[in-house]
């Protein structure tokens, strides 16, 4: 038994110790430096003014929470569109028809696709001179570039909920064929039996089963819209900004004392991204129970 | 009626299928006309000027065999960045495989206390942002003088990509009997033997997964690189980000069909394996 004990623990260590000195550390430590604790240039106070300073100050307040509505809504459009798309698409594809292995494909394209490269294609295809403006020209919808809507790098946010959703689409897509396929059509065919029709199928036969696999991957997604990176700036703009471009440049700025505020930020997302993760495993918990 | 409907449902496939082509479409007709002005939707000519600028196909009257090599051997930056890249990612593919694979054993097979709580920490990177991990990261990496070279980002990559690789192993161990493995040892078979002959055979689909799948992660790290590498490490995701910025599309869209080409490529041989139930998949939202 002692043995056995050793065994876990030595094959145990080598990953852990990766995620507890890199991962926990890293959070550790920005929280230390987001706390005003900064040894590398002399400060060791700890104080929460880093906090203050984002969120009230009047500075930066006005480009936190206009930031944070941003993030909220390119996060909760994005992952709810991308849902519903790839559900549709997912009931549609099930029948047979042709080309059905090519169009399989195209729809699973994405998954493996870099989201940086999801947003240079939205780039091209969306922004004023791209291929959908040149297609709308070629048909006389439009005259000059001015004329096509500003998708791409606009305040909305559009060209960023545009790209997750190209993205995040896929990833639905593979999960609820896969859903879809373990189910087959028997719960369908007797609820047609039964009399249901077309919506009443959807609403009350399909729609129950796959939304704990939508749910959590709803979860996945918004998750990962709230802190990421590369998308937004590329496709955002200066002003509001997503909250992750915010604290990176915080952090890049030559001015040192704005670093804290950097990691603040960073911890701030991060707390918020943990609350929606517990609420999530609260929600599923509670229904267990109930069930 | 019923027909009509069956009609219009398969024509919005196909037609959801070419919006998603789109970008596709862009790429190559971006990377492959060097003036490709609005409003022409099909370039007036074919151009290689993209590639032959990023140093990759020789000037005309150039492109013969040594030319070819000739140039490449003058370590352009994206074939600079596409082998940093490759090493990388193959170097943190190997390592994190070879972590995993005890540690994926006893979760699979073994009960124990806490082993919850252990699986929970493991996943944790998979929904934190890596935003808030790599700032406070990146100071303890100059001060341990990872900062800026080959090594420290890929110890940062080994990050995001542990937990996938845990993860999906843990699921191949949790459907395999080791009885298979005591029977070769009564056989006389030693513990290598062992390994190569009854276990290896037996895990090696799953791991080929997870193997492709913590390459992709590697592959299209853009934050991690930048940071960790301080702008001395280029890869290719950096050099697709910088290029973007600097707004040239031909140029963007050759890199960005190098950087992709290996992620299709990826699709195509795992299309078989991928599927929701896999841990794997989870992970591809996160690419």
């Amino acid at each position: 038994m002692g043995g056995e004990r050793l065994k876990i623990i030595l094959s145990l260590t080598p990953p852990l110790l990766i995620i507890f000195t890199l991962f926990f550390g890293g959070i550790f430590y920005g929280f230390l430096q987001s706390l005003g604790y900064q040894p590398a240039i002399g400060k060791y106070e700890i104080n929460f003014s880093a906090y203050y300073n984002v969120m009230f100050s009047e500075r930066y307040a006005k480009l936190f929470w206009s930031g944070l509505g941003l993030n909220l809504w390119v996060s909760f459009a994005s992952t709810f569109l991308a849902a519903v798309f790839a559900l549709f698409g997912a009931l549609a594809i099930r029948k047979t028809f042709f080309a059905k292995t090519i169009c399989n494909f195209i729809y699973s394209l994405n998954l493996p696709m870099p989201h940086l490269v999801v947003a240079v294609g939205i780039i091209f295809v969306f922004s004023q001179s791209g291929l959908l403006a040149r297609l709308a020209s070629q048909i006389g919808l439009i005259g000059s570039p001015g004329d096509f809507p500003v998708l791409v790098k606009d305040k909305y946010g559009l060209g960023i909920i545009l790209a997750y959703i190209w993205k995040e689409a896929a990833f639905f897509f593979i999960i609820l064929m896969s859903v879809l396929q373990s189910l087959g059509e028997n719960f369908e065919e007797l609820a047609q039996s039964l009399g249901a029709n077309r919506w009443q199928r959807f609403r009350y036969v399909i729609l129950p089963l796959v939304m704990p696999n939508l749910f959590s991957a709803s979860i996945i997604v918004f998750a990962f819209s709230f802190g990421a990176y590369e998308v937004p700036a590329l496709l955002g703009v200066i002003y509001p900004q997503m909250l992750p471009v915010m604290a990176f440049e915080f952090f890049l700025n030559p001015d040192l004392n704005a670093r804290s505020e950097g990691m603040a930020l960073s911890i701030i997302i991060a707390i918020i991204v943990m609350i929606l993760v517990v609420f999530y495993f609260w929600l599923t918990q509670a229904k267990i129970r109930k069930d | 009626m019923n027909n009509n409907l069956k009609k219009i449902n398969i024509y919005a496939i196909y037609l959801g299928a070419i919006i998603l082509i789109l970008p596709l479409i862009a790429f190559f007709i971006n990377a492959f006309s060097f003036r490709w002005f609005y409003p022409q939707v099909i370039p007036k000519e074919l151009s290689l000027q993209a590639w032959v600028r990023l140093k990759l196909i020789p000037k005309p009257g150039q492109r013969t065999f040594e030319g070819f090599i000739e140039l490449w051997a003058s370590n352009p930056t994206v074939i600079k960045a596409l082998l940093n890249s490759l090493s990388i990612g193959f170097l943190v593919t190997i390592v994190s495989i070879i972590i995993a694979l005890p540690a994926a054993r006893v979760l699979g097979l073994l009960n124990f206390r806490f082993k919850k709580l252990i699986i929970f920490i493991m996943v944790s990177p998979t929904i934190l942002p890596p935003i808030a991990f790599v700032l406070g990261l990146n100071i303890n990496f100059i001060s341990w003088g990872f900062s800026g070279n080959y090594f420290g980002v890929c110890l940062v990559h080994l990050v995001p990509i542990m937990p996938y690789v845990v993860l999906t192993m843990t699921g191949i161990f949790a459907n395999y009997n080791p009885d298979f493995e005591h029977q070769a040892r009564t056989l006389g078979a030693n513990k290598t033997r062992t390994f190569l002959l009854i276990t290896l055979p037996a895990i090696a689909p799953g791991m080929v997964v997870a193997a492709l799948f913590a390459f992709l992660v590697s592959w299209s790290q853009y934050l991690l690189t930048f940071l960790i590498g301080a702008g001395k490490v280029m890869t290719l995701p950096l050099l697709v980000f910088s290029t973007a910025s600097s707004g040239n599309p031909a140029l963007t869209a050759a890199i960005s069909i190098i950087f992709i080409f290996p992620a299709i490529l990826i699709l195509f041989f795992t299309s078989k394996f991928v599927s929701g139930e896999s841990g794997a998949t989870s992970g591809f939202g996160k690419i």
